[in-house]
């Protein structure tokens, strides 16, 4: 059930992304008639403190979201496994230089990395993706690293090289088909941790900048208006919440199965 | 012991060293001029530029870059905050407690939810108790700081006006923002006991003390449970830095004077030096932590004693 829930979840968020290309420049329309309107029927969700729909403003944000994190998990994934094959079948001082440069990322809170460059790049939504990249690769490239380093020597890949495979056929066809399960449990955690930093980003006032929505600065702009209209809060915080959760919850099933050891054990 | 404390202390110094320079070859590159937001739009260029050469930003950015580093290193001076002509030291000084106080009852808070869970669930593994306490733990994990801490404060301080709903002036504000930044904590703490004592409990050792008629108390409590610790405080001491890092979302969202309010109003503000400062005191107690979270490790496990 709660599986069912979470793929649902996740369905209806990337519905409302795409649905966020339907919805025109009205969505930003300022109309002080009618602010602060508690949910109601004529408006669904009610509206904000200058009279724009929340429901509008949510779909919007549910946009930049999934942009977001389509964005962060795409990049940071490409780049953390080409860096991680390199240097575990390479070896040598490149695979040297490339650890101590993962070490040196992950001695070093990535939040406050990501605050550190957002602050620096300056707000936008181009710009929460590149430092979230930044902060996200090293994931992928350590976990690429370690299993290449755990392939490199295997028949299949010995046999390839024997056949002056090129190289990069080698990466392509020989490893990262078998580091692909892997990874994508690393994305799907990828993906709920990139829509959490964004809105993070955007609630410091670092990321999305208003007019644009997110979740992140919908709720930074409804904890002012929290005595008097608190649907401001709760309807992209619930939103975030259950993308998330739902996005744990795969993660979580993935991961399991492909724990072998696990699923012998039969929990 | 001696050596890896001396090791701890030369890559604390290194990586402190790096992040400096990062943090501080980055902001120069910031555009928006601080001499500009102090002034205000009106501002002659002659009073720009006497502001300017006071405040040393009209040297070469290498002659700034080795003021700095030698300030730092050699008088502990971190420069003068543009916004509050203050010394940023001071600053820190005032500021850093704070953060320290928040991070550690957080960490209380998440040790106290997250031992009975992941205890009970490890115990009644695959019943209810186990999916439940993990379905809490997930949901733990789920939600973000910044939206638990507003409800949290509708609840309790606008609903109920049990506490206080931001600040650090009065005796229990410090309750709402530990257990906003403490929730996700204890949700990751508490999976990872529960996992850790469930491979703990399929040793041969465990067998032996069942079989051999020692109670499940001292089964559990001793054997089992100091076993499955290990693991879990490795991800402590990781996590730990984390806390730093969402404790500047939670001061945030409940105006607590610490460290990461400083940090967010300083961007806000460029008040460059300030937040060069933020910066660096949280990547050196982060890296500091991790170090000593190894210590505490070696000493909790007597095979990493002997083999040293």
């Amino acid at each position: 059930m709660l599986r069912k829930f979470s793929y649902l979840i996740i369905a209806a968020w990337v519905l409302l992304a795409l649905f966020g290309f339907a919805i025109g420049p009205s969505a930003n329309e300022v109309n002080l008639n009618a602010f602060l309107q508690a949910p109601s029927s004529q408006a669904f969700l009610g509206t904000d403190e200058l009279g724009r729909s929340v429901w509008q403003r949510l779909i919007l944000g549910a946009q930049t979201s999934f942009l977001v994190a389509a964005g962060v998990v795409f990049f940071s994934s490409i780049i953390g496994t080409a860096i991680g094959i390199y240097s575990g079948y390479t070896g040598g001082w490149v695979d040297r230089i490339v650890t101590k440069i993962i070490d040196v990322f992950l001695a070093f809170p990535g939040l406050l990395l990501a605050i550190a460059l957002a602050a620096v790049l300056g707000p936008g939504i181009e710009n929460v993706v590149l430092a979230l990249v930044v902060v996200g690769w090293v994931g992928y490239a350590r976990l690429a690293r370690a299993q290449t380093l755990s392939l490199r020597h295997r028949e299949h890949i010995m046999a390839a090289k024997v056949l002056a495979v090129p190289q990069w056929r080698i990466f392509g066809r020989h490893i990262l088909p078998l580091l692909l399960a892997p990874l994508g449990v690393e994305a799907t955690f990828g993906i709920a941790g990139a829509v959490i930093s964004e809105a993070g980003l955007s609630f410091l006032g670092l990321g999305v900048q208003p007019p644009d929505a997110s979740w992140g600065n919908m709720i930074k702009e409804g904890t002012r208006y929290l005595l008097v209209a608190p649907h401001l809060v709760l309807a992209p915080g619930l939103a975030l919440m259950l993308v998330v959760l739902a996005v744990n919850l795969i993660g979580d099933e993935w991961r399991d199965r492909l724990d072998v050891r696990q699923r012998t054990r039969g929990h | 012991m001696a050596s890896y404390l001396l090791r701890l202390l030369a890559s604390i110094l290194l990586v402190s060293w790096l992040v400096g320079s990062l943090v501080f070859f980055l902001i120069h590159m910031v555009p928006g001029d601080p001499v500009a937001v102090m002034l205000g739009d009106w501002a002659s260029p002659a009073d720009e530029q006497v502001l300017r050469r006071q405040l040393g930003l009209d040297l070469p950015i290498w002659q700034q870059y080795w003021n700095y580093l030698s300030g730092i290193l050699f008088h502990g001076d971190f420069g003068q905050s543009l916004f509050y002509q203050q010394a940023v030291s001071d600053l820190l000084a005032q500021r850093f407690p704070m953060t320290l106080q928040l991070a550690l009852m957080a960490l209380m808070i998440a040790v106290l939810i997250a031992f009975p869970l992941g205890i009970i669930a490890a115990l009644r593994s695959g019943h209810w108790p186990d999916h439940l306490s993990m379905t809490v733990s997930l949901i733990g994990v789920s939600i973000p700081n910044f939206w638990l801490g507003p409800m949290l404060i509708l609840l309790f301080s606008i609903g109920l006006a049990w506490l206080p709903v931001s600040g650090a002036d009065q005796p229990l504000s410090w309750i709402l923002p530990a257990i906003t930044l403490g929730t996700a904590l204890a949700a990751i703490l508490a999976r990872m006991l529960r996992a850790s004592l469930l491979e703990v409990l399929h040793e041969d050792y465990i067998r032996t003390a069942r079989a051999k008629g020692l109670s499940s108390k001292w089964v559990y409590g001793k054997h089992a449970l100091l076993n499955a610790l290990l693991p879990v405080v490795t991800i402590l001491g990781l996590q730990l830095g984390t806390l730093l890092g969402g404790a500047v979302i939670t001061e945030v969202v409940f105006d607590w004077p610490g460290l990461g309010q400083l940090l967010v109003e300083s961007i806000q503000r460029r008040d460059y030096p300030v937040v060069q400062a933020c910066i660096l005191v949280v990547s050196i107690a982060y890296i500091t932590i991790n170090g000593l979270t190894e210590l505490v490790y070696a000493w909790l496990d007597p095979r990493i004693r002997v083999a040293q």
